[in-house]
């Protein structure tokens, strides 16, 4: 599904990735670790289409098709979520409201009509009854006075909404207690199947207690340096990073 | 010949078709040798350093309009607050239309200064009220001195009037460029409640240069909310020149919407004359091209225990320029005072620009007073993060320039101009969100 090959991305021509190399299948988890700095959350962004990243080098195709030229809607639009670490207060546009165009702007851009207000709402009921989230919560104005937990469980309630092919979860677990920890991790695992793949960022190993990676790859100075099966991630919990930082630059 | 030339000489024909004993006479005199003596306001004014009127001054623009004009409602429909019942007060090239309005006297009056200025019935208020607190600069003088026609508006005490008032002047083109100079008086007595908006509305590409005044006297636990929707096209300019007074413990609240036109500027003015009071001023610019606007506010505190809230987004695009002078005055007496004024800015382009000056000159020493105002760009991280949910680079900034606007927006109490006001903005940036904020 998602083919990463050589990439090198650079912000204000400092490099940060230097040379990635991943595939993803459809049917896949694949967790991400690896120290601060080492450049996760920037390719979480420039798989998603950040436009302040510049790629230097090396390609990424989704479905063999090349998005490297793709806005990020257009990247949306064929399916790539990302659910961000820090998730923007839009003051004034309702969770629903955003939903709700975010929905109907993809589908336009499919050529598919509005969906229906009542196919909506229903839809709307079932995935909000997943994620525990309160009716009154979707009236509220999107992440304005939301609790870090709130802001985590909005992300990943869009990310259900719009059923994408691939999701990424930036830190999804930062910020969050145990419960919520617990009630966003079963929604993810819900939402999984073989048509699509989910891409882990963390620091910690927890996260992947509840959503069990088929590879945990561990990036460092923007380079997967070593990558393994879910005992990886137990590894890395135990011992930290500086033996792969060792191991790296042996 | 110069438009204050043509202004100067017009005034004297304008005096004789009128009532000389009429009991503004002596007034309009006063305001003509003023306007006069001081003529338009120049650069070298502090108060006009960044607004320059010399374009739109520059046309040969009649003063008293020539013929009444019919316009058919289905044209201007859409201009009009339609979907609820509202008194109408509608004035097509300066000269009332009565096909077009609804006014009424039932308990209340809501009716045409003229009517006002001419029946002795209403000598008494006249006396009372008119031009007691507009101001005695130029501009306003110069409409003082041809002050004739416009809403009188009339609430005695203890009415809650529950159908918005609209006041809504129409420019048709029929002179080649056209100067409009409506005067309102609106005097709310005790108790009472009264929604208004209004309108200035070109639908020509002729110039038309509108100075308008108002003076609206907020009587004791009085409650008064203005609504001005500029949206008018490239041809027309408004300099809007209102005045409030407010007795004890009123509530008076005006928003500004200002999207369109030539040249705006709005000088706003509030006297708190009692204790208690309420005041707030709110509004959203959002404009692009040339198109200029300008708010120009005072808040004079003159009794304790008062309070005001000053809240102005403005959104520029384009080569598109913004002033905002917001003046609050804290008298000696009036302890206790809550001031508070925002300023927030965005311009979309590199050729736009704003200058934004608060002034506060506070004499009491036991007050609240806040001032803030940033100029900024749109959120590139919340750009990225609406387009990485698939909506696209256009609809995003619409979204967030109504979330930089929502707080103007929130308190405005008739759900039909919010709805109104929301269709306007999304017009405006090309775009269709689907829903009402």
């Amino acid at each position: 599904m998602l083919k990463i090959n050589n990439l090198h991305a650079s912000v204000d021509d400092k490099a940060i990735l230097r040379g990635i190399n991943l595939e993803v299948k459809a049917g896949e988890v694949h967790a991400i670790m690896g120290p601060n700095g080492s450049g996760k959350s920037t390719l979480a962004s420039v798989i998603a289409g950040k436009e302040e990243y510049e790629v230097t080098e090396g390609s990424i195709t989704l479905d063999d098709e090349s998005i490297d030229e793709m806005s990020a809607e257009e990247r949306a639009h064929k399916g790539v979520f990302l659910s961000f670490q820090y998730p923007v207060e839009i003051p004034g546009v309702s969770v629903t409201n955003f939903i709700k165009t975010a929905i109907n702007e993809t589908r336009k851009a499919k050529g598919l009509p509005n969906m229906p207000a009542n196919e909506m709402l229903k839809m709307i009921r079932e995935k909000s009854e997943m994620l525990e989230i309160d009716r009154k919560f979707l009236s509220r104005s999107l992440n304005e006075g939301f609790s870090g937990g709130e802001k985590k469980r909005n992300e990943i309630f869009q990310l259900a909404m719009l059923e994408p092919k691939l999701a990424i979860l930036d830190e999804t677990d930062s910020g969050l207690d145990i419960d919520a920890l617990r009630i966003v991790a079963n929604g993810v695992n819900k939402l999984k199947s073989e048509d699509n793949a989910v891409i882990v960022i963390t620091h910690y190993q927890r996260l992947l207690d509840h959503i069990v990676p088929d590879f945990v790859h561990v990036l460092h100075n923007g380079r997967i340096v070593k990558t393994g099966g879910k005992e990886l991630a137990h590894e890395l919990e135990e011992k930290g990073y500086d033996w792969i930082k060792e191991e790296a630059n042996a | 010949m110069e438009l204050k030339e043509k202004l100067v000489s017009s005034f004297m024909a304008f005096e004789d078709r009128i009532d000389i004993d009429s009991p503004v006479h002596d007034i309009r005199s006063e305001a003509m040798k003023t306007f006069e003596t001081d003529g338009f306001p120049g650069k070298k004014n502090e108060d006009w350093k960044y607004t320059s009127l010399k374009s739109v001054l520059k046309h040969d623009y009649s003063v008293f309009p020539k013929q009444e004009n019919h316009i058919d409602y289905q044209q201007v429909k859409k201009y009009f607050i339609h979907d609820i019942d509202t008194y109408k007060i509608v004035f097509v090239d300066g000269k009332y239309s009565s096909y077009l309005s609804e006014t009424t006297h039932e308990g209340i009056d809501v009716c045409l200064m003229s009517s006002a200025l001419n029946k002795p019935k209403y000598r008494l208020i006249i006396e009372n009220y008119f031009n007691k607190i507009a101001g005695k600069d130029s501009i306003t003088s110069l409409n003082t001195a041809f002050s004739q026609e416009g809403a009188y508006i009339h609430i005695p005490k203890n009415k809650l009037v529950a159908k918005p008032i609209q006041i809504i002047h129409f420019a048709t083109g029929n002179e080649s460029a056209l100067m409009l100079q409506p005067r309102n008086l609106i005097v709310v007595d005790e108790n009472s409640h009264v929604q208004i908006v209004e309108r200035h509305q070109s639908l020509t590409e002729n110039p038309v240069l509108t100075n308008s005044v108002t003076e609206i006297y907020a009587n004791k636990r009085a409650i008064v909310d203005y609504y001005k929707i500029q949206n008018d096209n490239e041809h027309a300019s408004l300099i809007d020149n209102t005045f409030i007074n407010q007795r004890q413990e009123s509530f008076a609240s005006l928003h500004t919407f200002s999207f369109g036109g030539k040249l705006t500027r709005n000088n706003l003015s509030f006297f708190q004359n009692g204790e208690r009071v309420d005041s707030t001023l709110k509004g959203v610019t959002i404009i692009g091209g040339k198109q200029h606007v300008d708010h120009n506010t005072l808040v004079h505190h003159i009794e304790p225990n008062c309070e005001s809230h000053q809240d102005y987004k403005g959104i520029f695009a384009d080569s598109s320029t913004g002033v905002f002078n917001g003046k609050v005055l804290v008298n000696k007496e009036a302890q206790k005072t809550n001031a508070f004024q925002a300023n927030n800015n965005i311009l979309v382009s590199d050729k736009a620009s704003i200058n934004t000056k608060p002034q506060l000159e506070i004499f009491a020493d036991d007050v609240k007073c806040s001032h803030g105002c940033t100029i900024g760009q749109l959120d590139e991280t919340a750009m990225f993060y609406m387009r990485s949910r698939g909506i696209p680079e256009k609809e995003a900034k619409a979204l967030l320039m109504f979330a930089f606007s929502n707080n103007v927006l929130s308190s405005v109490k008739i759900p039909e101009i919010k709805e109104r006001i929301t269709k306007i903005i999304a017009h405006k940036l090309g775009v269709n969100i689907g829903f009402d904020l």
